[in-house]
C-alpha cells in the first residue's frame, strides 16, 4: 500500500540523462519551511475531506443539505474529529490510560518511534547518496541485504551476550554497504546508470531472499511450508531499553547516533565536502582534484550501510512479527518510503529525523483509527501522498496561500 | 476560461440541486431497527486483522471477513477490521484492537501467527482466532484445511476427464497453503492412474521432487495466462491454478482454447466467484474459510470459546468439490459415481493422502 504512493517518485520516463536530472529537480525545490508545514496542514484538510465522503450515513444527510444544513455539518465534523482524535491517540497519548500500565500509557508514543527509526535510517541513507548527485532507489534492496546478514549472523553464530548482538548489528550495515557499493561501482568505473541499477538489483535481492527462505540452513523447520528463516538467538534481539513493559529498543538510539554521524559527516568531514561537491556540480569537483569514482563509491557504500541498519531493525528489533526471523516482505516498502522521508526532511539530517516522525506518527496511529473510528487506512496514505505532492511542488502551496514566490524570507510568508 | 466558468456554475447548480431533498422525518422506525440490531449484535465484539493481502485479496482474507459479515447478519456479534499495510503493523494492529476492547480478534493468515502467539501470551484472559495456522492453547483457537483431500477429488476427476492424458496446475508460491493442493491434485492424478492402469501426467508438479511452476504471484493474471499457454501447447487440456487472482488469467487462456482446455477453480466456487469464466470450469476445489470463521465467531458470542484445533476436511466439509455447473451432462455417471466413492475413501481412511504439506491441527 504504502510503496504506490511512493512509486509516484520515480522520475517519469525520459532519456536515461534526464532521470537524475529530473528527481534532483525535485529534491532541491526550494522548500522554506513554512511550505511543508503548510503542505502537511493542506494534506490534513484533503483527508478530513475524504473523511466525509467515505461515510454514507453522512453524504446522505448532504442529500437533504438545505433542510437541514446542520445535520451535515455535525454528522461531517464527528466524522473528522473523531477521526483525527483516533490518529493522535494511536501516535502520541490517550488521556484514557492516564492511570494505566506504563504499557498503556507509553503505547502509542513508543510505536510512532518504533515507526519512525527505520524511516530515520532509510531517509539518511536517501539524502547521503542524493547529496553526491547519486538517487539511490535500491533501499529495498540494500536493506534486504542487510537483514540477510543480520539475520544469518543472529541464528546461525552463538556468540557471548552483549558481542552476539554488536556482532549481528554489525553484520546487517557490512550487508547493506557491500549491496550499496556495487552500485557505486558499477556507476563509477562501469558508467550504468544508478536509478536503473538499483531498480534491478532491488529484485535481485527480493528474488534472492525467496529463495533462501526456502533453502536448507536458511529455513526454519518448525515452520513447515512457511517461507520464514530460522528466529533469532535471544541475546541478538535488539535489547529493550526501558524493559519489557515499553516498547523501545536500541534501534532508536542508534537511529540517534547515524544522524549525529550523518550530520557530522556531510558538514564536518573531507569526505563529506567531497560528496557535497560532487553533487552541486561534478565537473567542477573533478578539476578541483577530487577523485569522483572513490567518492561516488563511499557515498553509495554509506548510504547502503544505513538501509543495512533498516534491515538490522527490521529483523532484530521489537517491530518484527515472526519471532525476530526474516520472511519475504521484511522491507516492508521502507526502501520506498524513505524517499519521501528524505524529500519530506529536504536533505537535512535533523529535518529526516522530523519528517520520520511525522511519518511514524501517522503510520502508528493509522491502526487506531482504523480500529476505533472505523476509516480506511487508505485515507492515512492519501494523507501523506499529498504532503510528498505539495512539498516536491511548491508552487501550488505558494498559489494556494499567495505566499511570496522563490525567495521570499520566511518571516513574511503569509500575507494571504 | 469561460466555459470552464459554465460548467463551473453547472456543476454548482447540479450540486445544489442534489442537495434538495428532504430530510427523512422516518427517524423513529431507523432508530429503533438500529436499536434492536445493536441489542442483539452489538454485545459481542469481533475484529478481524487483515494481512498484507488486504481485505480485496479475493482469497483467505476476503473469505475470513465474508464469515465474520455472516456472524453479524446473523445477530450473533458485531464485526470490523483492521488492515495491515505491512508487516510492521501486524503487532500494533492487534494491540489496537486489544485497547478497543475486542471480544474476540481474528488474525488471518501463517504469517501473523507469531505476532498472535505473542499477544495471546501477554493477554490471556482474551480470545483469538487464527486462520491457516495451528492452535496455541488456551486462547488462539487455529482454524486450518486439508485441501489435499479436496484437491485429491478435484485430481481424479481431472485425470477421469482429461482427452489428451495431460492435466497441469500451477501455484502462486512455493508454500504449503498452496503446495497442499498441489500434492492432493498430483495424488489424485496418481490413484486414477493406478486403478485405471492410465499413464496422465501431471505437469507442473511433482510431489515427489517438490519441483513445479509457481508465478511469484497471487495478483499478476499475466504470468498465469503465460503458464497455462504453455501447458496447452504441451497437450494439457485441464488446468487447475493455486494462485489467486494470477488463476484470473489461466481462465481467460483456457476460455480462449475454444475448447482444448478447461480448468477447475480454486478457494470458492469459481462459478459465482469468477462467472465471466463459467463456460470453461469443471468445478471448483472448496476451501471453507468463510463458514468455519462463521462458526467460530458465532461460538465465542456465545460462550463456547475453545482453543481446539479445527482442521476442515472433507468430513466436516471443512473442503470437498463445489457443483459441476455448466459440465453436469458432460461429465460420465461412472466417474461422478468414482468420485463418490473416492471420497468416501478418502473420509473413512482406506485411501490415505501423503502430502507432507497437510496441515495436522
Amino acid at each position: 500500500m504504502t510503496t504506490q504512493s511512493t512509486e509516484q517518485e520515480t522520475p517519469a520516463p525520459e532519456p536515461f540523462g534526464g532521470l537524475g536530472q529530473a528527481a534532483r529537480n525535485v529534491f532541491n525545490a526550494e522548500n522554506s519551511l513554512l511550505v511543508t508545514f503548510l503542505a502537511v496542514v493542506l494534506a490534513l484538510v484533503a483527508g478530513a475531506i475524504l473523511m466525509v465522503v467515505s461515510d454514507t450515513e453522512t453524504l446522505n444527510r448532504a442529500g437533504y443539505f438545505f433542510s437541514a444544513p446542520g445535520d451535515f455539518f455535525s454528522a461531517a465534523w464527528h466524522d473528522v474529529s473523531s477521526g483525527y482524535t483516533a490518529l493522535f491517540k494511536g501516535a502520541i497519548f490517550d488521556p484514557a490510560t492516564v492511570n494505566g500500565t506504563p504499557t498503556q500509557f507509553f503505547g502509542p508514543i513508543t510505536n510512532t518511534l518504533l515507526m519512525a527509526t527505520p524511516l530515520i535510517f532509510g531517509g539518511l541513507a536517501v539524502s547521503l547518496a542524493f547529496r553526491g548527485g547519486l538517487f539511490n532507489i535500491g533501499g529495498q534492496g540494500q536493506l534486504i541485504a542487510g537483514a540477510i546478514f543480520a539475520a544469518y549472523v543472529s541464528f546461525a553464530w552463538h556468540l557471548p551476550p552483549g558481542l552476539h548482538v554488536l556482532v549481528a548489528v554489525l553484520a546487517g550495515a557490512f550487508g547493506g554497504m557491500l549491496y550499496g557499493a556495487l552500485v557505486g561501482w558499477l556507476k563509477a568505473w562501469r558508467g550504468a546508470h544508478e536509478v536503473i541499477v538499483t531498480i534491478m538489483l532491488n529484485y535481485v535481492a527480493f528474488y534472492f531472499l525467496g529463495y533462501l527462505l526456502n533453502a536448507n540452513g536458511f529455513h526454519n523447520p518448525d515452520k513447515l511450508g512457511q517461507a520464514v528463516s530460522k528466529p533469532a538467538d535471544a541475546d541478538a534481539r535488539l535489547p529493550r531499553l526501558f524493559g519489557d513493559s515499553v516498547n523501545t529498543d536500541v534501534g532508536l538510539v542508534i537511529a540517534v547516533a547515524a544522524t549525529i554521524a550523518t550530520a557530522w559527516l556531510l558538514h564536518r568531514s573531507k569526505l563529506g565536502f567531497e560528496v557535497r561537491a560532487l553533487g552541486i556540480n561534478p565537473r567542477a569537483a573533478r578539476i578541483a582534484g577530487i577523485n569522483v569514482g572513490r567518492t561516488q563509491v563511499l557515498a553509495m557504500a554509506l548510504s547502503g550501510l544505513l538501509f543495512g541498519l533498516v534491515g538490522v531493525t527490521q529483523t532484530l528489533g521489537t517491530t518484527n512479527p515472526n519471532n525476530n526471523s526474516l520472511s519475504p516482505n521484511i522491507d516492508a516498502g521502507l526502501g520506498f518510503d524513505a524517499i519521501t522521508v528524505a524529500l519530506l526532511g529536504r536533505n537535512r539530517p535533523w529535518g529526516i529525523v522530523a519528517a520520520a516522525l511525522l511519518f511514524g506518527a501517522f503510520n502508528a496511529g493509522a491502526s487506531v483509527m482504523q480500529a476505533s473510528a472505523g476509516l480506511p487506512v487508505d485515507i492515512v496514505n492519501v494523507v501523506k501522498a499529498i504532503i510528498v505532492i505539495f512539498v516536491a511542488a511548491p508552487q501550488i502551496v505558494r498559489e494556494i496561500f499567495r505566499l511570496r514566490t522563490q525567495r521570499a524570507p520566511l518571516a513574511t510568508g503569509g500575507k494571504a | 476560461m469561460k466555459q470552464t466558468r459554465f460548467v463551473a456554475a453547472l456543476a454548482v447548480v447540479g450540486l445544489a440541486a442534489a442537495a434538495c431533498g428532504s430530510k427523512p422525518v422516518t427517524t423513529t422506525s431507523g432508530a429503533s431497527a438500529a436499536a434492536s440490531g445493536g441489542a442483539s449484535a452489538g454485545n459481542f465484539t469481533a475484529c478481524m486483522v487483515t494481512d498484507t493481502g488486504g481485505i480485496d485479496d479475493h482469497s483467505f482474507n476476503s473469505a475470513a471477513w465474508a464469515g465474520m459479515q455472516k456472524a453479524q447478519s446473523d445477530g450473533k456479534a458485531t464485526v470490523s477490521f483492521v488492515q495491515s499495510a505491512t508487516e510492521n503493523q501486524y503487532t500494533s494492529n492487534i494491540s489496537s484492537l486489544l485497547s478497543k476492547g475486542c471480544k474476540l480478534i481474528v488474525t488471518v493468515g501463517g504469517l501473523m501467527a507469531d505476532a498472535t502467539t505473542a499477544s495471546a501470551k501477554v493477554h490471556t484472559s482474551q480470545d483469538y482466532t487464527i486462520v491457516d495456522s495451528g492452535s496455541v492453547p488456551p486462547n488462539v483457537k487455529g482454524l486450518q484445511f486439508n485441501t489435499a483431500q479436496g484437491a485429491f477429488l478435484g485430481g481424479y476427476l481431472a485425470a477421469g476427464y482429461s482427452k489428451s492424458g495431460k492435466v497441469a496446475t500451477f501455484g502462486g508460491l512455493n508454500i504449503a497453503p498452496v503446495t497442499v493442493y498441489m500434492d492432493g491434485f498430483w495424488e489424485g492424478v496418481q490413484y486414477y492412474n493406478s486403478k485405471h492402469a492410465t499413464h496422465v501426467q501431471v505437469l507442473g508438479w511433482n510431489e515427489t521432487t517438490r519441483q513445479g511452476s509457481f508465478a511469484q504471484s497471487f495478483t499478476d493474471q499475466n504470468v498465469g495466462k503465460q503458464l497455462a499457454a504453455g501447458f496447452l501447447s504441451q497437450g494439457a487440456d485441464i488446468v487447475f491454478p493455486v494462485a489467486g487472482g494470477t488463476g484470473l488469467g489461466a481462465l481467460a487462456e483456457a476460455q480462449q482454447s475454444n475448447g482444448a482446455m478447461n480448468a477447475i477453480w480454486v478457494d470458492t466456487d469459481g462459478f459465482t466467484a469468477a462467472p465471466q469464466y463459467a463456460n470453461v470450469l469443471i468445478t471448483s476445489v472448496l476451501k471453507g474459510i468463510s463458514d468455519a470463521v462463521t462458526k467460530s465467531v458465532e461460538d465465542a458470542a456465545s460462550g463456547n470459546f475453545n482453543a481446539t484445533a479445527y482442521v476442515g476436511t472433507l468430513a466436516n466439509g471443512g473442503t470437498g468439490l463445489a457443483p459441476y455447473h455448466n459440465f453436469e451432462g458432460k461429465i460420465p455417471a461412472s466417474l461422478t459415481s468414482e468420485l463418490t466413492q473416492v471420497k468416501q475413501g478418502i473420509i473413512s481412511g482406506s485411501i490415505t493422502i501423503k502430502s507432507k504439506a497437510q496441515p495436522t491441527g
